[in-house]
Order: C-alpha cells, then sequence, then structure tokens
C-alpha cells in the first residue's frame, strides 16, 4: 500500500494499539517496575483508589457529552479528555487491586464497591450539564478547576516513591495540561464572548467552587504517606494562581470561597458522596452486577 | 471544448473530479444530497451506541465504545467538510437534518436494547456501511474519495471490535449467548434494508452510476453483503433469522428472503421506532450549543478588532 | 447561521522527513482553537508530529484547468489539492 500521506501510521501500524485513542491499555507502562513501597498497604490501596477514582468518575461524567456538545469538534475534543482520564483511571485502579492483594482487577473495583467505598471528590461527581446541575459553561468550570489541581497534583506525584503512581503521573501529566488548556481556552471565550456567555460561565464557576475547598483538605491517609502521596494543602497556592490568570483573561470575578458544609467532618475522600452520586453508580454499574460471571 | 463532454470523460476515465472543475448542476446537487445525508447518519448514529456509553459493562469496553462514538463525529466532520467543498454549509445542513428535510440512515431509528446490540451494530450495521462505503473510495469526486478512505479504515476497525465483543460474549454465560442471539435476530433484517429497496424500485441508481457517485446495485452490495456474513455468523456460532437462507450452488451465491419492506417504507416516512426521538436529540444539542457558537464567535471579532487597533 | 464559525484547511506532517499535506478541514472560531480541534479530530490516532491549520478564505488557488471559465463564485477560496492521494486497492472489508 503505497501512498504518501498524514495516515500511514494509521494503515501501517500495530492496529490495536491505536484503533481507538486510550485503549492501548496493557503497553501503557509497559517496563515500568512493579515493586510495591513499605509502606502500609491499606493506605497505598485507598489511595490508589482515590486517585483512581477521581479520574474515573469525571470520565463517566464528562462523557455524557458525547453527542450533546455544541459543536461536532468540541464532540471529540470532549470525548478526548474522557478517554485520557479513563486510561488513568484503569492504570490506578489496576495498581489498587495490585497493591490490596486481594484479587480484585479494574472492573471488580470500579463495578463492584458501593457508593461508601469510593473515595473520588465530590467536584468529579457532581453534575454540571448536559442534563441537570448546569450547561456548557459549568462544565468548562469544572474542566478547569479538575484539571488545574491534577496538573499540580500529578507534578508531584512524579517523584513518588511507588513507581507506579510516578509513571501514571508522568504520562498523565501531559494530557491534564491539554485538559487544562482546553478548559481555559474555553473560559476566556465564554467570559469574553457575548454578555449570555458571560453570564453563564461566572454562573458555572459559581456553581463548582463551593467544591474547591475538599481538593485542597488532606486525608489522614495522605498524610500517612508521605514521600508516596502528595499533601493536597500543599497545591492550593498554585492552582489558586493559575485560576485567577485565566478567570482574569476572561474578565471573570473569583466567586467567594463558601466551602460545602461536610457531614459530620466527611466528604468524598472518606466515602460520603452528594446524593447525585448514587444514581451515577446505578447507572454505571448495572449491567455488569446484572450478569454475574459474565466476561466482556 | 464542451464543458459538459470534458466532464463527462474525466468521469469516464476514472479520473476525479476536483471542487473548482466545472460540473453539471445534477452532479453537484445529487453529490450534496449524497454526502450530506451520509455525514448526517454519522452524526445520528452516535445516539444507538452512545445510549451505551455510560452502562459499559467493563472499562476496556467503555473505552473501546467512546472511541468508536467519537470516531462517528470525526465521520460526520469529514463527510460535511466534503460538502462545504461543493458550496454548502455545514449550518444549513443541520438545520436541514433537525427539521426532517434531509434524512439520514434508517438503521438508526432502531433502538439499541442491550449491549449485545453494540456488538452487532459493529459486525452487521458496520460491515453493512463498509459494502456500501468501500466502493465510494472510488467515487468520482475527489473529496468524498479521500474522506472516505479514512472513514473505511476506521469502520473496518469497528466492525472487527464489535465481532470481537460478540465472540467474547459468545463464550461468557448463557445469558450472554440468549443475549447476542437475541439481537442477531433483532438487527438482520434491518441490516438487509441498509442498502436500500430492490433495484427494481430505487429511483436514482442509473444516473449515480453513470457518474461514479454510486458504484454498485442495492441487490448487489446485498447479496455481497449475505455472502460475507453467513461464514461469520456460522463462526460465532449464531443463527440469522432467515429460513430461506442457504447456499445455491448455481449460483455461486445464498439465495436469501426478503426484508419486510412495509416496515422499511414506515421507517423512511418517519414512522420508526425512534425518528422523532433522534432527532430532537440532536436538535436539542445543536440548539443549547448556540450561545457556545456564538460566544466563540464573538472573542474572535472582538479579538481581531482589538489586534486591528495595536 | 450567524455564529457559525469560519472553515480551516488543515496540513499534517505525518513524520519528520515529510511535507504538511492537506488532510482535510474543519470549522473553529480561531486560530488557536482551530489548531486545537484539529489536533483533536485529525491526529488524534497519533498521526501527527505538526500541524497546520490556515483560513479556507485566506487561500488563492489557481484553476486547475485553464480551459476552466467559471466556478461557483464562493469556491474560488476553496483549496484544492493536488491529488496526493493514490486510492488503495486493498482497503480491507474486515
Amino acid at each position: 500500500m503505497s501512498f504518501d500521506n498524514a495516515y500511514e501510521a494509521l494503515i501501517d501500524g500495530h492496529e490495536d494499539a491505536h484503533w481507538a485513542f486510550g485503549t492501548g491499555f496493557s503497553e501503557a507502562l509497559a517496563g515500568v517496575d512493579r515493586e510495591v513501597p513499605a509502606v502500609d498497604r491499606a493506605d497505598l490501596t485507598a489511595y490508589c483508589l482515590m486517585l483512581g477514582d477521581d479520574a474515573l468518575i469525571m470520565s463517566q461524567r464528562l462523557a455524557e457529552w458525547c453527542s450533546r456538545a455544541p459543536e461536532l469538534e468540541e464532540d471529540v475534543a470532549l470525548a478526548n479528555i474522557a478517554l485520557d482520564l479513563l486510561g488513568q483511571a484503569r492504570l490506578l485502579l489496576t495498581r489498587a487491586g495490585e497493591v490490596e492483594g486481594a484479587g480484585r482487577d479494574e472492573d471488580a473495583l470500579a463495578y463492584l464497591r458501593d457508593e461508601r467505598d469510593f473515595r473520588n471528590v465530590h467536584l468529579a461527581e457532581i453534575e454540571c450539564g448536559p442534563f441537570a446541575g448546569g450547561d456548557f459553561g459549568t462544565t468548562t468550570a469544572r474542566l478547569l478547576v479538575f484539571s488545574s489541581w491534577k496538573v499540580a497534583q500529578y507534578s508531584r506525584l512524579r517523584a513518588s516513591a511507588d513507581p507506579v503512581l510516578a509513571a501514571v503521573a508522568e504520562k498523565g501529566l501531559k494530557e491534564l495540561a491539554y485538559h487544562r488548556d482546553h478548559a481555559a481556552q474555553w473560559v476566556v471565550r465564554l467570559g469574553d464572548g457575548t454578555e449570555e456567555s458571560h453570564r453563564r460561565m461566572q454562573a458555572g464557576l459559581e456553581r463548582v467552587w463551593p467544591f474547591l475547598a475538599e481538593l485542597f483538605t488532606a486525608h489522614a491517609v495522605e498524610l500517612r504517606l508521605a514521600g508516596v502521596a502528595v499533601d493536597p494543602a500543599e497545591l492550593r497556592s498554585e492552582v489558586d494562581g493559575v485560576l485567577d490568570a485565566v478567570l482574569a483573561a476572561g474578565g471573570l470575578t473569583r466567586p467567594t470561597d463558601v466551602p460545602a458544609a461536610r457531614v459530620n467532618g466527611l466528604a468524598g475522600r472518606d466515602g460520603v458522596h452528594t446524593e447525585a452520586f448514587g444514581y451515577l453508580l446505578a447507572e454505571m454499574q448495572h449491567l455488569h452486577r446484572s450478569l454475574p460471571g459474565a466476561t466482556w | 471544448m464542451d464543458l459538459e463532454a470534458q466532464f463527462e470523460r474525466t468521469v469516464a476515465a476514472e479520473q476525479r473530479v476536483e471542487p473548482r472543475d466545472w460540473m453539471p448542476d445534477g452532479y453537484r446537487k445529487t453529490l450534496i444530497r449524497q454526502i450530506a445525508q451520509h455525514a448526517h447518519s454519522e452524526i445520528i448514529g452516535m445516539q444507538p451506541e452512545g445510549n451505551w456509553i455510560s452502562r459499559a459493562p467493563s472499562l476496556r469496553r467503555k473505552a473501546i465504545l467512546l472511541a468508536k462514538v467519537q470516531d462517528e463525529a470525526g465521520h460526520g466532520l469529514y463527510l460535511y467538510a466534503a460538502t462545504e467543498t461543493l458550496g454548502a454549509d455545514r449550518g444549513e445542513l443541520t438545520e436541514k437534518l433537525i427539521s426532517g428535510r434531509q434524512k439520514y440512515s434508517s438503521i438508526f431509528n432502531y433502538p439499541t436494547l442491550s449491549y449485545a446490540d453494540v456488538g452487532v451494530i459493529g459486525w452487521l450495521v458496520d460491515g453493512a456501511a463498509i459494502c456500501n462505503q468501500v466502493p465510494l473510495c472510488r467515487t468520482s469526486y475527489g473529496p468524498y474519495a479521500r474522506a472516505m478512505i479514512r472513514i473505511c479504515k476506521e469502520e473496518s476497525f469497528h466492525q472487527r471490535q464489535g465481532y470481537e465483543l460478540l465472540l467474547t460474549m459468545m463464550s461468557g454465560t448463557d445469558a450472554q449467548r440468549a443475549m447476542v442471539q437475541e439481537s442477531v435476530n433483532r438487527w438482520w433484517w434491518p441490516s438487509l434494508m441498509m442498502f436500500g429497496p430492490p433495484d427494481a424500485e430505487s429511483s436514482n441508481t442509473e444516473q449515480s452510476m453513470k457518474w461514479r457517485i454510486k458504484r454498485n446495485t442495492n441487490d448487489e452490495l446485498r447479496q455481497k453483503f449475505v455472502d460475507m456474513t453467513v461464514p461469520q455468523a456460522r463462526k460465532l456460532g449464531v443463527t440469522l433469522p432467515d429460513p430461506e437462507l442457504k447456499w445455491n450452488p448455481e449460483r455461486g451465491h445464498h439465495d436469501f428472503g426478503q426484508p419486510d419492506w412495509d416496515e422499511f417504507w414506515q421507517v423512511v416516512g418517519g414512522n420508526g421506532p425512534t425518528n422523532k426521538q433522534r432527532v430532537e436529540h440532536r436538535r436539542k444539542a445543536h440548539e443549547d450549543g448556540e450561545w457556545v457558537r456564538a460566544a466563540a464567535a464573538a472573542h474572535a471579532a472582538k479579538h481581531t478588532a482589538r489586534e486591528g487597533v495595536a | 447561521m450567524s455564529s457559525s464559525w469560519p472553515l480551516w484547511e488543515v496540513f499534517v506532517r505525518g513524520k519528520r522527513g515529510l511535507n504538511h499535506v492537506h488532510v482535510g478541514s474543519l470549522h473553529a472560531p480561531d486560530a488557536e482553537m482551530a489548531v486545537r480541534n484539529a489536533r483533536d479530530v485529525y491526529t488524534r490516532r497519533n498521526e501527527g508530529v505538526s500541524i497546520w491549520v490556515v483560513p479556507a478564505a485566506a487561500i488563492t488557488a489557481s484553476s486547475p484547468d485553464e480551459k476552466d471559465p467559471f466556478f461557483e463564485p464562493s469556491g474560488d477560496k476553496v483549496y484544492r489539492h493536488p491529488t496526493f492521494y493514490e486510492i488503495p486497492e486493498d482497503v480491507p472489508h474486515l
């Protein structure tokens, strides 16, 4: 097959690896040392779940936009971001299962845990459109905050004493930086565009802002895993700097920080979630749970 | 030289027609309609499979499905771009789709009711689409042919992945095998309808064949699809729901029964199981996105104005 | 369609040592978004190492055939690509 075009790689290459973006899973961490560092295994498992659940649930929410984006190009872009996050989630949940040592794989962890065992932050799970809870502006606000926070977290996680977490962070950081950039581009355009878009973008920021504080609140597990985990409290000033710069470029006002109250001091990292989360899990897990013993 | 004669000579010689070449009005209009319908089909086709992304039964399947539906958005995009080289406008074509003035492939007016449908759509529906589309890689209009090369390549991945999902399910539990068979039963006849009505009842074929924007008749392609699919079904271990289906050694092809053409015309006419839902979904996405598109355009205009001042 | 975005032509360098070639077009509000959209739409399988985007309206093209006296007024700015692509005979059926 001899034709000089830009798709040579697509036509010649190892087809399975790139036939679907983000599905070349088994090779993503080829050659990475899988040694488990000498820390408490339950803590490390929990930490891997925190990171993996953040990515999984954010991906699940973003994928809701599929066939519903404002323009076809944006449909493709949001699906790319969802696929990147899903790829990260799979690596992280696999690591959680490996460290736990109880024989649970990524699917057992994604589909057979109950709500109380999920450790993602609320920001990832709340409804921000296209259905209830917001619109494209709200989704953009969440994506900006989430990816700015994750960039700060992953850039530190690259130095983790867990070689797998360090490798996931190395790979994921490039993706997240792109997600942050994509969100920032939109925040600026919506903030600056029309009166309506400015109003909606500002409303989107107001909607997600109460969930910021949780991102920077350390859980006991994170504090116990010094050298392996990142202390989220350290991320605050970096993330604030990014958010302030983007908001200023879009002529938007930083909402007042009024953190959403916790439940008896607990939140997502403790497995205490929002009401919307139960529905998300019901939908995500229903088929897998309906056919026990099936292979997919 | 007479422009029309030159055009016809170009086409007859299997040369490509390019956007700025002279072309008969009928050729341009027919192409815009055909490519737009194809683009609409890709975009509407995101919905039946997209219906299962949130419920995909494993994370690997979720990634595969999301990537596939994303590819369909890409295909629609390439095809709308091809219509724009003919002077059409994507926004106007979208308006025609959501106001019901332009059609899309009727297969997408059938509902997806189980996860096996994701596999069966990949195997049968994408398989039928490939039969229809591979000849279009050699269609006379250059931008369309080039778009089709990439689309066919990606569709062949889709078909393989669909088939692989079904193979996996067939090696699973009894409940999974039953799910696959039930899905095949529902999708077989609609898949045969994808090639359009029998040649005797098909109106546009002759001129389109002459213009090389259609390369085979409906019945030829349908036969090819059946011949291709029977051994795949056997390998999979499913039964195709057609008692008349059998090998005819004299013809060197399979004989097979006729789909319910009354149902076909009902669905084409707008009375299919999900016609209204599909168009409404697309209309809502388009209208909900208007303020976003307007904002980006306004920002770009301001930006240009500001740079002009500086 | 007051808010429809302009058309951009996309060129991708498939790998080092090759020219950028025209791969298609897309809509975007401005150049920055166009190049990002191009990455997502045309190189999501890592087909390229470099992307150019050009407003379709900025391209001036010669007529493909000197005997060609007229064409659609809107057509004279549409990028027309030379035949970079041959059609593979063996596009697989499965």
